[in-house]
């Protein structure tokens, strides 16, 4: 007993510096936020602190009625539900590929994929944003080439989001890529042995083995996935300022200019809360579906 | 499809899509070596006519970036090295150290994950305000010194040593703190190899919050201080490619080096999960 | 081995300040063009002052506004630094910036500023209190090439709206350029000069809503977008524009409005064969009712931080560049027009023959309008435009829409302002 009473105590001496870090530069400031959101603090209070006033609710009625937030989150959700299918899919794509028994220098190649994971994301932005110029930049001039039109991808309301979709797949797929080829390693090699047996093709190996045992792979890939491309910020920041058009305006973007360029900080921190509600209706969404077809 | 065009095809996929990812990276390189305006030369090429360091030299004279280099190096520095004892000290006490409520507080931990970190930033900044640490590395540093994911980690790794080990410790009449440092961590270095490194990376890749906290030129990190130079020389296209291998150049090299274990360590972590 | 890399990291956070004992630290901060070149005349006063060292860091326009406000509210300010004039009422209103109103008094180069443009000066006084000293002043006119104006009939610029848009129409259809004037679609300048020409407040009288559904910004607003859908001018923003002078030189457009810092722009980077073929001229106005179109009232000011704990080094800065010898210096490395109108009779400004067109314009200058929220608003009007010039939505709907944004943005003010008034 004495033993563990000193466990408990140790145990104590341990989590304090962790806990102490979590609670206070994060947990508190997370209530604080809403606290925030809950007034309408802003550039007058910040010279006189009388100038704040209790709002409720105000602060979210206002975002749900304004035009601009709308926007903001069309686009984030635009750029999850697309970005992250075709994300999850290059990577399992690309895990396959990697993990095929016909495949050559598998480390080589999975340490290439893997590569653009670990770069800076501005720094990327920084590359993409040049490669997406209208006359010099390589795409269009792959384009050209070929005899396709030349898009105007950063200046385009249309083309924006799209490029830079393209650049979150390219810059995140080997991450995914290295789960999926541990999930796909976990699957037991008697059963695909079993169903060759039994006259089955790769496709319907592929379907009725593969995609099944990847099951709770899938789930956690998209929930990561997801909740990463829902707060969208580096990317439209550094390449396009949430234009054009505010078609990137992604919600943290909003939250950001709202925060930190206007300094309406009960506002922002209101935008914030919501978009962190829909980060959890998210994924309890994907918890839900995935749930499903197991239970079958 | 036969087996000999099977492989072929998977190579050649393979082959093709390390082209496809390699290439902005390759681009970047050796635009960092080319003269100004090269890069907008018709017809495009990949290799510089005349290798120069000029972008270099300018990045680092001109605009200082070298500053930029050390507030990033030591901010990523400070943060792993004191959120590794931080982080291994907690997920310790979550894995082997037995105390009430203890699944039930992981599991609270584990549901904060959940919330984005965005929430917290206004406040973060009023508080580092009126601990008047804005603008200096500590305030860039301090919220970073614990992270549930990385206690996480260390839990999932630490719960596969055996309480055996640390029982006949006790017995022997060592402290908690003594098992801790000299029986647990060194079994513990695969973990805390590969926390290391995704903290390093983590850090000196992070753009928000410096963005925020840090406002002096002077105190900048490299992601903040090449998204201000893009600002005013968005058509010095060699420069900015420049700015971008400083950037990359480190934490690249360093996955290049220990990516056994930075992957072998995300793995783990992901599929017990 | 990790409680030595602690300690040794823990130092180097100290040791990141580097100070020189004995002389007192200035911080200044620069922004854009001027905040590269006000370097040049630093040294100058360090050599004046030996017990003043002066640190300048320079930030690009782009983010100045977000620097500073952070700044401030993160109290990690430089003790003085340029600033926009049109920002002042809103650091005035979150309490930054030191009153400079005796001192301007006191000085004998500033003189309460009787030598200034009354226009300008009014820019910095919020609430009957002086925050800025006026540094260089700035105004839109109209750079154009002569040649072009000439060959289709107009050998002066024209006086009047109609005339303009019959000049810029008959450029483009006789293909003199492939535009008739460069309105980058991200500026919000060139909205509101027309907007000031047709007699438009931009908000109602105290500042509390906006009034861009009124038939004077109305008109202006519908001319503006007009001009863009008769394929006048280019649909660009001006990070699109890869370079402003090789174009205007080749024949991309013929007209472009902005500020005298160009002046000194296109002289350098104009290809010698432009000499005599580009001019100024102040902006057109409505009808033939007024001798000219209305401007912005613009420029920088220097101001001083509250928290600054070296102020009296500051003024002693500020009143050094605010000589007219130092004005006319720095006028001759930047462009910038000084805001001392002593400064204006020196051989570089008086002789020179695109200034008059400013002289002439700032006659007709009005302050944009002074509440704390006006850059985000601003912000909402070439946002505004650039929706209805790409008709994603109605020119109508947009200005609907831009109202009622403004309010929105306003509504804390209107309380404010009560809560003022009810005391």
């Amino acid at each position: 007993m004495k033993a563990l009473r000193a466990e408990s105590r140790a145990a104590g001496l341990f989590l304090a510096p962790a806990l102490v870090i979590l609670l206070v530069f994060f947990l508190l400031p997370v209530v604080a936020g809403f606290a925030l959101s809950l007034t309408d603090f802003d550039l007058y209070s910040l010279g006189d602190i009388h100038n704040v006033r209790f709002v409720a609710l105000h602060n979210y009625a206002a975002i749900l009625r304004s035009e601009i937030f709308w926007t903001a989150l069309g686009n984030t959700l635009y750029f999850s539900l697309v970005g992250g299918p075709l994300t999850v899919a290059v990577s399992l794509g690309a895990a396959l590929l990697v993990n095929a028994k016909a495949a050559c220098l598998k480390p080589l190649f999975r340490t290439i994929y893997f590569a653009p994971v670990v770069t800076t994301l501005v720094a990327v932005s920084v590359v993409f944003r040049f490669f997406y110029h209208p006359r010099f930049g390589a795409l269009n001039r792959a384009l050209g080439a070929i005899g396709l039109p030349q898009i105007d991808w950063l200046g385009d309301p249309r083309w924006a989001m799209p490029a830079i979709i393209l650049l979150a797949v390219w810059k995140n797929f080997g991450y995914n890529m290295i789960i999926f080829i541990a999930g796909l390693q976990a699957i037991p090699d008697e059963l695909y042995e079993a169903s060759r047996i039994d006259g089955a093709g790769a496709w319907r190996q592929f379907r009725h083995i593969t995609l099944p045992m990847l099951g709770p792979t899938f789930l956690f890939v998209g929930i990561v996935t997801a909740i990463g491309y829902l707060q969208l910020f580096a990317e439209p920041y550094v390449m396009t300022y949430g234009g054009p058009l505010n078609k990137t305006l992604s919600a943290v973007m909003l939250m950001y200019k709202e925060g930190f360029r206007w300094w309406r900080m009960g506002y922002a921190a209101a935008v914030a809360f919501l978009l962190c509600l829909v980060i959890l209706l998210a994924t309890a969404v994907q918890l839900r579906f995935q749930d499903k077809p197991e239970r079958s | 499809m036969n087996r000999r065009g099977n492989t072929l095809f998977v190579n050649a996929a393979l082959v093709i899509g390390a082209a496809v990812t390699l290439y902005p990276l390759l681009w970047m390189l050796s635009a960092s070596f080319m003269s100004n305006g090269e890069a907008t030369t018709f017809p495009p090429h990949l290799i510089p006519h005349a290798a120069t360091l000029d972008q270099y030299r300018q990045l680092f004279i001109r605009l200082n970036l070298g500053r930029a280099f050390l507030s990033s190096t030591i901010i990523a520095v400070v943060t792993t090295l004191v959120s590794l004892l931080f982080n291994s000290m907690a997920g310790y006490a979550f894995a082997r150290l037995r105390f009430g409520g203890r699944e039930r507080l992981f599991r609270l931990l584990l549901a904060a994950l959940v919330i984005p970190g965005q929430v917290a930033m206004l406040p973060l900044f009023l508080l580092m305000k009126n601990l008047h640490l804005v603008n200096t590395y500590w305030g860039a540093i301090l919220p970073a010194l614990a992270s549930v994911f990385g206690i996480f980690l260390i839990r999932q790794f630490m719960l596969s040593i055996p309480q055996d080990l640390l029982e006949a410790a006790r017995i022997d009449g060592a402290s908690e703190l003594k098992i801790y440092w000299s029986v647990v961590m060194p079994l513990a270095r695969p973990i805390l190899a590969t926390l290391a490194i995704y903290t390093f990376m983590t850090t000196w890749n992070d753009f928000m919050w410096p963005l925020i906290v840090l406002n002096d030129q002077r105190r900048y990190t490299l992601p903040v201080a090449l998204a201000s130079l893009v600002g005013e020389h968005a058509l010095d296209i060699e420069l900015m490619m420049a700015g971008s291998v400083v950037t990359v150049l480190p934490v690249l090299l360093l996955f290049l080096a220990l990516q056994r274990h930075y992957i072998a360590g995300l793995t783990a972590g992901g599929i017990k999960g | 081995m990790k409680l030595r890399w602690m300690i040794a990291g823990l130092l180097l956070l100290g040791c990141a300040e580097r100070r020189q004992p004995g002389v007192e630290q200035l911080e200044f901060w620069g922004l854009g063009r001027e905040g590269e070149v006000v370097a040049d005349l630093l040294p100058e006063f360090e050599r004046r002052n030996p017990g003043i060292h002066v640190t300048l860091q320079q930030i690009p326009w782009i983010a100045a506004h977000e620097k500073l406000l952070t700044a401030h509210v993160g109290e990690a300010t430089p003790d003085l630094a340029q600033m926009g004039n049109t920002w002042i009422p809103e650091f005035v209103a979150v309490g930054g910036l030191a009153d400079l109103g005796p001192f301007a008094k006191a000085s004998k180069t500033i003189d309460g500023g009787r030598g200034d443009f009354p226009g300008i000066w009014a820019t910095n006084v919020v609430d009957g209190v002086l925050y800025g000293i006026p540094w260089y002043v700035d105004t839109r006119v109209m750079f154009y090439r002569s040649d072009v104006l000439a060959a289709v009939g107009y050998p002066q610029f024209p006086r009047t709206w109609s005339a303009w848009m019959d000049a810029m129409t008959r450029i483009q259809r006789e293909r003199k350029c492939r535009y008739g004037i460069l309105m980058p679609t991200n500026e919000f300048e060139p909205i509101e000069v027309i907007a000031l020409s047709n007699g438009s407040t931009l908000l109602n009288a105290d500042g509390t809503r906006g009034a861009f559904q009124a038939p004077p910004f109305r008109e202006a607003f519908n001319f503006y977008v007009d001009v863009f859908h008769r394929g006048l001018a280019p649909v660009v923003s001006n990070t699109q524009v890869a370079n402003l002078y090789q174009q205007f030189s080749q024949g991309e457009f013929a007209m472009h409005i902005t500020g005298p810092w160009n002046v000194g722009e296109f002289k350098r980077r104009l290809p010698p064969e432009m000499n005599g073929k580009w001019a100024t001229a102040p902006l057109p106005a409505r009808d033939a009712s007024a001798p000219t179109g209305v401007s912005i009232a613009g420029g920088a000011s220097l101001v001083i931080f509250n928290a600054s704990r070296h102020k009296a080094a500051a003024r002693k800065l500020i009143e050094f560049l605010s000589e007219p010898a130092q004005q006319v210096r720095f006028f001759e490395l930047t462009g910038d027009l000084p805001a001392r109108r002593s400064a204006w009779t020196a051989p570089a400004l008086a002789n020179d023959p695109y200034f008059p067109a400013f002289r002439e314009q700032l006659e007709r200058v009005l302050p944009l309008p002074k509440v704390p929220e006006w850059e985000q608003i601003a912000n909402n009007i070439f946002e505004s435009g650039e929706a209805a010039i790409r008709r994603a939505t109605t020119n109508q709907a947009a200005l609907a829409a831009l109202d009622r944004a403004t309010d929105d943005i306003l509504t804390k003010r209107r309380w404010v302002l009560a809560q003022k008034a009810s005391r």
